[in-house]
């Protein structure tokens, strides 16, 4: 039996925007395996970005309970959460987010910065990361001297460093051309089939969720199939 | 140490904004050094003074003269181990008339008698007390005008009208607090330039006590002796004297102050409001590294630590680059003071300032750093 890496159980969640109480998630129940490639789909508000949010501990849910990579998240507090995160979670956002002033070494390098190990371990860390994503020569630039595509290659370098339980990627693909998307999708299948990471990807393009081994889909808060 | 390389980017990533706003605060502690050492040294002038010499003058104002004729009348009085005398008296160096420095007619022997912190070559001590045209001139004005001994040097008289001829004879160092900016001249080349009914008059007496713990006694003893005549006398220890001065300069000091730490406080804002811009910015970034595991704590800390950085930067500059310029180009602001040194202390004290600076225009972008919610500011600029 394969082991349960997500466990989500009667989870809701709701904001309260200028008075009005407006439900994002009502009740989900999910759970996700190691070692799956899950795509989370659903049209625009359907939930699906808060979702993650709440399974990468970004957020915090109004009821229900989250066990990610077995800790129970929704019990955590801020700090304890922050060293969870570093450990257990790789984040892969739509635009990227790394850091302009920073070489994309520097960028990968980041996660490590929260861990122990020397400053040498961290570089041959990184670099072997960067090499992963097929990026090991442009170590040296800035993101402003990389394209998307290469920016978000270099992003997801980034959430693997630090070898987390979890990949959770937002619209990876989102802001890059067919091309750049394809080879994203190509690299997220790679981590997943050959180091064996566990990925869950939200996406609105049925062709990016191709990608994934499974998907859910989600529609006002509620998971439909 | 491992956070540093996110410091020193955070740092380098607006050089312009970063290295202006360092110059701000520079310009503060370098205006708050330069306030602070023109406010220690008014007081320091007085500090170095002792109680061991009497100043008398006329009780009036200091402006109007006693005769010459006290001299041996107070000499007599119990007490007294010496007495010399002098007049201030003002003048233009005729080739750079607006540059000032402190000119007295003193009689020389007792003079150099008074006041053995004086150090002076025997020939030029006795060229000095023989020579009617004679002067000696401290050794940081001989410096600043190029001057060298047997020098000819003409003042044009402000308060003794006339075209004064001197020729240097000496030049005279000293300890701390003596004016190494100051020319002294013959008493009597002053007096026999005076018209006959004006000749004798005396600016003032110095007196040396044979006991410096019985300043009160003899000063009282010295103005009782001319309390019925028509020159009143005034006697205080010198440091009481030069406290007067102080006191008189007592309303532009305060309002020096008052300008001064009002520069200072505005500069502070600037700084302050760059450095909260500067953190407004850095949201998605803050957001970032929070997704990544970086606490509210640490994120708070990294703000911090760039804002102090900056301050501590520009603080460095401003004190040191005060008390190296001051120190090297022997300042002394117009000569009003003998030295112009910024103390160690007013470094520390700006330094202390720059940081807390540095803390308090930190305070605020730290604290929404710490307090960011991170789908929020994710989702207010993705």
């Amino acid at each position: 039996m394969a082991e349960k890496i997500v466990e989500i159980s009667a989870l809701s969640k709701h904001y309260l925007r200028d008075g009005f109480d407006i439900p994002v998630l009502d009740g989900i129940s999910l759970t996700i395996d190691k070692g799956d490639f899950y795509a989370l789909m659903g049209p625009s508000g359907s939930g699906k970005t808060t979702l993650l949010n709440l399974i990468g501990g970004l957020d915090r849910p109004n009821s229900g309970t989250i066990r990610v990579a077995g800790e129970e998240i929704s019990r955590l507090s801020s700090k304890e959460l922050a060293r969870w995160r570093s450990r257990s979670i790789g984040f892969i956002f739509q635009l990227y987010n790394l850091i302009p002033v920073l070489t994309a070494l520097q960028n990968v390098e980041m996660p490590l910065l929260l861990t122990k190990l020397s400053k040498a371990d961290r570089r041959k860390r990184a670099l072997l990361a960067l090499d992963i994503v097929g990026l090991a020569d442009r170590a040296d630039h800035s993101p402003r001297q990389l394209s998307g595509g290469q920016e978000q290659r270099v992003a997801i370098a980034r959430a693997f460093v630090s070898d987390p339980a979890i990949l959770l990627a937002d619209e990876p693909t989102g802001d890059l051309d067919a091309a750049s998307a394809k080879e994203i999708l190509i690299l997220l299948k790679r981590l997943n089939a050959e180091h064996g990471k566990t990925i869950v990807m939200v996406t609105h393009d049925p062709h990016a969720a191709e990608a994934a081994s499974k998907s859910v889909h989600l529609d006002k808060g509620v998971l439909t199939k | 140490m491992r956070y540093f390389i996110l410091i020193a980017k955070g740092l380098g990533r607006n050089k312009k904004r970063t290295l202006l706003t360092a110059l701000a605060i520079t310009v503060a502690l370098f205006l708050f050094s330069t306030l602070q050492t023109f406010l220690t040294a008014m007081d320091g002038a007085v500090e170095v003074l002792g109680d061991s010499r009497l100043i008398s003058r006329n009780a009036v104002s200091l402006i109007f003269p006693l005769p010459i004729s006290y001299l041996e009348k107070i000499a007599q009085v119990p007490g007294v181990a010496d007495v010399s005398y002098g007049n201030w008296f003002g003048g233009e160096y005729q080739d750079r008339p607006q540059t000032f420095f402190a000119k007295f007619a003193v009689e020389p022997e007792s003079y150099l008698r008074a006041y053995p912190e004086v150090t002076l070559a025997p020939e030029a001590r006795e060229a000095f007390a023989k020579e009617r045209t004679a002067c000696i001139v401290g050794e940081r004005l001989a410096e600043e005008f190029g001057w060298k001994v047997d020098d000819d040097v003409m003042v044009s008289g402000t308060i003794y009208p006339g075209d004064w001829n001197f020729t240097i004879r000496g030049i005279y160092t000293a300890k701390r607090g003596f004016d190494i900016r100051t020319m002294l001249f013959q008493w009597k080349y002053l007096d026999e330039g005076m018209p006959p009914g004006l000749q004798g008059a005396v600016g003032f007496y110095i007196i040396t006590l044979a006991d410096p713990a019985g300043a009160p006694r003899v000063a009282a003893a010295i103005d009782a002796l001319f309390e019925n005549s028509s020159a009143q006398t005034l006697t205080e220890t010198e440091k009481a004297f030069q406290e007067g001065f102080n006191v008189m300069l007592g309303n532009m000091k305060a309002l020096v102050t008052v300008i001064g730490l009002a520069v200072v406080f505005a500069m502070m804002l600037v700084a302050a409001n760059t450095m909260i811009m500067a953190g407004r910015e850095r949201t998605r970034e803050i957001a970032v590294l929070k997704a990544l595991g970086f606490d509210d704590g640490l994120c708070q800390r990294l703000l911090l630590a760039e804002s102090v950085t900056i301050a501590l930067g520009g603080g460095v500059l401003g004190t040191v680059v005060a008390k190296v310029l001051y120190q090297a180009t022997g300042f002394t602001m117009g000569g009003w003071f003998p030295a112009f040194n910024v103390e160690w202390s007013t470094v520390l004290a700006g330094l202390g300032i720059a940081v807390a600076t540095g803390v308090v225009s930190g305070y605020f972008p730290a604290r929404r750093a710490r307090r960011l919610r991170i789908v929020d500011a994710l989702r207010n600029v993705g």
